[in-house]
């Protein structure tokens, strides 16, 4: 195992975790729905953007299609069906899966069962011995830019005042002018977005069939728990913990064993930090405010 | 007259808690509803936010039937409100729980921070402080604050003296007094603190078993034995 092997599968599972997980994150961290249906909004950006690629459309434009189309169905989503589950989190369960298998099997009816897919754009560069592909570079700077403006969405908007505002309390929220629904709405159509902008990035790198999202689920809800309900503190430390975990694992015995270390370190972290890696952060926080 | 409530009848499910409410309440005027824990003075304060529905009975603010409008409206038609145990947003920065006021009043769109700051210093100096963590008589005052950044036209209180020591009441008592003499603010509030009542209130409703029992003027107010018979269980 050489650093160089070592760095770049590290750089290819921390970009595929955060981009796996950040959209499921805003969803459940911000409004407490734990989504089945990720997985089918992930492949959906990435059917919208395989089919607006051979359309013609540019690659990057067509991903920024798959992140709009899938953002726009998300806030139909949740105006039709996910506004009933507000504050039903265990509701929300069989509901999304309900919704993730009309997705998948309507995919299968109006597509069939695979899609030609686009190539990997950008080629490979060497560097200290080692081949990186660029496309694969370009995901691991997206996955940061991404975590960027989640905070800039969450942290610098009053979009994002009212939405940290009605998470905590919406009927104070309410009171003080918030038209809530609204903002559970366009919060649930962010976490669409994401998931979109997701499939849309991988959909060159990843055979497209209804099933695609499928390849995504496991490690975007490994992510979450192990990072706690904060999207942003969360999805970045555990991207970054869980990275370097699955990287030496995968390049020391395989993806097999990789997978299995981040189910391990999920299993630890409910077991000793049931808020995950935010929870600890923001307590540390409110301790040194206090002193 | 800025409010008007006729037989309002509200409650939780097919319990009626708040039966046949009748308040006026004058532009200007600081006025107060008391009772015992229990009577529905907080059920009436939040169906008058518009946070549980009217189910009979009509309700005026600003000579315009509010009865069905929804809580986010009323507030951006100018009532502010500062909910029982004061409600701050914890996580929320203290300069980020003020700006959450930003949106009452919307047909005043001048933002009474720095106003706010100056009645309340501490605020100042707490800004970025997560208001999770302030103290009982700060999160009161940040509340207070809150509601008044907008500028509202009429200023609801939940019980403000739940929770805080007599000094913080004492402070909040002749600060709201001052707002009302230095801006006209019309000031209703819920409360069970008989010196709170007595140092703020210039018109009184008492209230029991959902249903008002009584008007009492400023000069009666100051009877403390009047006061208490409305007030002991």
């Amino acid at each position: 195992m050489s650093l160089s092997s070592l760095m770049n599968q590290f750089i290819n599972d921390f970009s595929f975790l955060i981009l796996a997980a950040i959209g499921l994150a805003v969803i459940f961290g911000m409004m407490k729905i734990i989504n089945l249906a990720h997985g089918e909004f992930i492949m959906l950006g990435a059917y919208i953007t395989t089919l607006s690629a051979q359309a013609g459309v540019p690659l990057i434009i067509s991903i920024v299609f798959g992140a709009i189309g899938v953002g726009i169905m998300g806030y139909l989503i949740d105006r039709l069906i996910i506004c009933r589950l507000y504050g039903r989190t265990l509701d929300s369960v069989v509901v999304t899966w309900g919704i993730s298998m009309v997705i998948q099997q309507g995919m299968l009816i109006i597509f069939g069962p695979s899609l030609q897919g686009v190539s990997t754009p950008l080629g490979s560069v060497s560097f200290a011995g080692s081949t990186y592909s660029v496309y694969r570079i370009l995901l691991f700077a997206i996955s940061i830019g991404a975590l960027f403006l989640l905070y800039l969405i969450f942290m610098k908007t009053k979009f994002g005042l009212y939405s940290r505002a009605t998470m905590q309390n919406q009927e104070i929220a309410r009171s003080m002018g918030v038209n809530t629904n609204r903002i559970y709405s366009m919060t649930f159509s962010i976490g669409a977005a994401f998931a979109g902008l997701t499939g849309g990035l991988y959909a060159p790198t990843m055979a497209i069939s209804p099933t695609f999202g499928t390849g995504f689920l496991m490690q975007s809800f490994v992510t979450v728990i192990v990072g706690g309900a904060n999207p942003l503190i969360g999805t970045s430390l555990s991207g970054g913990v869980l990275g370097i975990v699955n990287s030496i694992l995968d390049t020391t015995w395989g993806t097999f064993f990789g997978e299995i270390g981040l189910l391990i370190c999920a299993i630890l972290v409910i077991r000793l930090l049931p808020l995950g890696f935010s929870g600890v952060v923001e307590k540390w926080f409110v301790r040194k405010r206090r002193m | 007259m800025i409010l008007n409530t006729e037989g309002v009848f509200s409650g939780y499910g097919k319990v009626e808690v708040v039966k046949d409410f009748n308040i006026q309440i004058n532009e200007g005027e600081i006025v107060s509803i008391i009772g015992r824990n229990g009577v529905g003075k907080s059920t009436f304060i939040k169906t008058l936010m518009g946070l549980l529905k009217t189910n009979k009975g009509s309700i005026t603010f600003k000579n315009q039937n509010i009865t069905n409008v929804k809580a986010f409206d009323r507030a951006r038609g100018g009532i502010g409100y500062v909910p029982q145990g004061h409600g701050v947003f914890p996580t929320l920065t203290v300069e980020e729980n003020l700006l959450m006021g930003k949106l009452i009043n919307l047909q005043k769109e001048n933002l009474k921070l720095e106003l706010v700051y100056n009645y309340f210093p501490k605020l100042k100096e707490r800004r970025k402080q997560k208001a999770g963590t302030l103290s009982g008589g700060e999160q009161a005052a940040l509340a207070i604050g809150r509601a008044l950044v907008g500028n509202p036209d009429l200023l609801i209180l939940d019980e403000p003296s739940e929770g805080i020591q007599p000094s913080i009441v004492n402070q909040i008592s002749k600060i709201v007094n001052q707002i009302n003499h230095e801006t006209g603010l019309t000031v209703l509030f819920v409360e069970q603190n008989m010196a709170l009542i007595q140092q703020l209130s210039q018109r009184c409703y008492a209230m029991d078993k959902g249903m008002i029992k009584g008007e009492i003027n400023q000069e009666a107010l100051q009877d403390y034995d009047v006061l208490k018979s409305y007030l002991t269980v």
